[in-house]
């Protein structure tokens, strides 16, 4: 009895005093294959740095799970996960959850796109630090357009007759399984990003203005929203309607498409060796509309790294943010994932600009960004973006043309708006 | 609800002249069923208060513990305009919420139907006599076997339009012209809900129907076989009416188990109004909204229809839980 107790006693000490002097840090991750491998690459020199211990959690990949999980996680106070990974657009639903990190960057945020720490701090703290940015593209098979002597479309009227064009020769001689254009069109937070960019390429305004204004319901915006739905079927597959970025990937990189709307991630995976398009495709920016305001657009994404407030090492937390949004890792990021820096100077950075030559582009791409209206929107923006894609699902799918449905969500806008967000 | 439903049921048993002895076991029973209701109440009862208390505040997930008492707010309220009309607002004045209900409804009434039906066919074929019935036995029990989460995820490969393999053998066999997009269509969502629903849970009915009709005396067959009764009459006159207990209660899991489905139409086409449900409906007001109130409302809701259903069926049917009609 005596000796069970002694050895209870010791292995307690034991553990107490390795929790004194190393963390036992849980980051949450919803990566998948290479990415996950990157992450925990990147763990594994902060665990020989600091010798603290870090385990990733993994989640699933899609964000709407993830920010339900991770909602739940925080409102309960759970201690177990130290650091998080959020989207761009989560800062102002889960601020008061997170540790103010301003105290503890302020040596680094100088570093960063400004408009990026900005939409990180809430009512004047800093909720996440920037681990990556994100702004879609226009991937296109450089091949066929050679083929078929097709100059890259720079208005989505331009797509749709290049994109028609080159699948109907191409079905004709055999290519039975090839398609115009892949996007995101299942009802969730990606078809709101791409629609976001119809509409504002249209000229057809940002959904919700930045003073809170609900400006939805006009007739660039419908005409954008019409033009996409008629798509479907002809030069997208009728499959579209459920596919998130995964699976048009998967559609592009068998060579199944001439034109795919995704997000950087997506150029590092088609250019692996196990890619059907490999070296065989480009980028550029979106197409522009043809309204009167028209121009391209990219929807605003991108990852951060936030310190839960429930998190027992506190200072170990923080130090592992600091580490996976730093120059370093950023820079190693930029050359094994093609995710962007959110440093400025990274994208003159000669390695980087080797693997990844898009990169130069991408600062212009990521000039024209808009943000989604998660900031005038505050704790609504989830069932905000919920009303808009799925007043675009529907309108995608057949239900209703763009201009009946936008009337209806600015309606129901209105109501979730009530005198003020 | 099932503490309840049971008491009535001990208590019958118990003589009128009561004996010291049989006082002394009611006393027993009951301090064993103690622990039982005990836990019952923490995992089940409080959680369920709970909810029930946060459908008549204005709570948040972010503000639960300061949430303030609002009433039917949540059920139901009206303002009314300058011009006099009324508006309504709340979960009972949500067409939403009625789109679910009334998805949760036909989806419960189909894959029940189905499930009900094939059960009852491969639970007659497990009944007969023959070589390696143990072995298939055990392999049809494979669906119900797999986490739903799982096969759900399987199945939304399996149908996908471009690389799924139910459009390919389709197309193969010339069942089908084009790709069908099973999931992101409108019109065949719920088809393929109910596919994988009852693909998964026509073994666990099948299971609970053989059971009933192991219980049926052989010698009743063969008297019928005697008197040369046909065998289909045999089925509507012999096996249906003795299996009916064990079915009805079959049944009445299955019902309850699909009008609270999630986590398929979670996996499968979570954000559909083709097919989401209360269950679905609820979560994403909890979770992925800012009105943990409204979600508690839904829930609520649930819980009433659910428990609404289960009093008029055992009630209508005459289900006894002992086995045997009362």
């Amino acid at each position: 009895m005596t000796l069970n107790k002694l050895l209870v006693a010791m292995m307690a000490s034991v553990t107490l005093v390795g929790a004194a002097q190393a963390a036992d840090l849980s980051i949450v991750s919803g990566d998948t294959g290479n990415g996950l491998a990157f992450l925990r690459s990147q763990l594994d020199k902060f665990e020989q740095q600091t010798g603290n211990k870090v385990t990733v959690v993994p989640m699933p990949s899609s964000t709407t799970d993830q920010f339900g999980q991770y909602r739940l996680w925080l409102a309960a106070g759970n201690a177990d996960i130290d650091v998080y990974q959020t989207d761009v657009i989560w800062a102002p639903q889960l601020a008061e959850h997170f540790t103010d990190l301003t105290e503890a960057m302020k040596d680094v945020v100088g570093n960063h796109f400004p408009s990026i720490i900005e939409s990180q701090t809430v009512d004047g703290k800093l909720v996440a630090m920037p681990a990556f940015t994100d702004a879609p593209a226009l991937y296109y098979r450089k091949d066929l357009l050679e083929k078929y002597g097709k100059s890259v479309p720079t208005t989505w009227t331009e797509l749709e007759a290049t994109a028609k064009e080159i699948m109907d020769a191409e079905r004709g001689a055999g290519a039975s399984e090839l398609w115009g254009f892949v996007f995101q069109g299942n009802a969730y937070e990606g078809l709101t990003c791409d629609a976001l960019e119809w509409v504002v390429s249209n000229g057809g305004g940002q959904i919700i203005e930045a003073d809170g204004t609900i400006s939805i319901n006009n007739e660039q915006a419908a005409a954008a929203i019409d033009r996409a739905a008629g798509w479907v079927g002809t030069i997208a597959p009728d499959g579209v309607l459920a596919y998130m970025e995964e699976e048009s990937r998967g559609v592009w990189q068998l060579g199944n498409a001439v034109f795919m709307r995704n997000w950087p991630y997506a150029y590092a995976l088609s250019n692996g060796d196990d890619s059907a398009v490999k070296g065989k495709f480009d980028v550029a920016p979106l197409p522009a509309g043809d309204g009167e305001g028209a121009r391209s657009a990219a929807t605003l994404g991108g990852w951060n790294m936030a310190v839960s407030k429930y998190s027992p090492d506190q200072d170990a937390a923080i130090e592992l943010v600091k580490f996976l949004a730093s120059e370093e890792v950023q820079k190693e990021r930029a050359i094994n994932q093609s995710n962007l820096p959110t440093i400025p100077a990274l994208y003159e950075d000669k390695d980087v600009l080797a693997a990844s030559p898009f990169m130069a582009n991408w600062k212009a791409i990521f000039e024209q960004a808009v943000p989604r209206p998660s900031a005038p929107t505050k704790t609504n923006y989830n069932e905000v973006s919920s009303l808009f894609w799925s007043a675009v699902h529907d309108t995608l799918s057949g239900n209703g043309t763009a201009a009946e449905n936008l009337e209806v969500l600015e309606a129901d806008l209105n109501d979730l708006k009530g005198d003020a967000w | 609800m099932a503490t309840d439903a049971m008491a009535p049921v001990a208590t019958a048993n118990v003589p009128k002249a009561k004996s010291e002895l049989m006082q002394q076991r009611v006393r027993a029973a009951r301090l064993f069923l103690i622990p039982m209701l005990v836990a019952l109440a923490i995992v089940a009862g409080w959680p369920l208060l709970r909810s029930i208390y946060f459908s008549f505040t204005d709570a948040t997930l972010n503000n639960l513990y300061g949430a303030e008492w609002i009433g039917f707010g949540n059920y139901l309220r009206w303002t009314v305009l300058e011009s006099g009309t009324v508006r309504y607002r709340g979960v009972l004045a949500d067409p939403d919420w009625w789109n679910a209900v009334w998805n949760t409804v036909r989806f419960a009434f189909w894959s029940v139907l189905w499930e009900t039906v094939l059960g009852m066919i491969v639970a007659l074929v497990l009944n007969a006599e023959f070589k390696g019935r143990g072995i298939v036995r055990a392999a049809i029990l494979i669906p119900w076997a797999i986490p739903t989460i799982v096969s759900a995820r399987m199945w939304s490969w399996m149908l996908n339009d471009q690389f799924g393999i139910i459009n390919d053998l389709g197309m193969k066999l010339g069942l089908l012209a084009a790709p069908v997009a099973w999931t992101a269509s409108a019109d065949t969502a719920m088809t393929a809900v109910l596919i994988v629903d009852i693909w998964k849970t026509t073994p666990f009915m099948a299971l609970l129907i053989l059971a009933g009709l192991q219980m049926i005396p052989r010698d009743i067959y063969e008297a019928a076989a005697i008197d040369g009764v046909h065998p289909i009459k045999q089925f509507f006159r012999i096996t249906l009416p003795l299996v009916r207990p064990a079915l009805m209660v079959a049944i009445i899991f299955r019902v309850l188990d699909a009008l609270r489905i999630f986590d398929l139409i979670y996996v499968l086409t979570p954000n559909s109004s083709a097919t989401k449900t209360m269950s679905v409906l609820a979560q994403e007001n909890l979770f992925q909204f800012n009105n943990f109130a409204e979600g508690s409302t839904q829930s609520t809701l649930l819980f009433l229809m659910i428990a609404i259903f289960t009093v008029l069926y055992i009630w209508l049917g005459r289900v006894n839980f002992d086995g045997g009609d009362r």
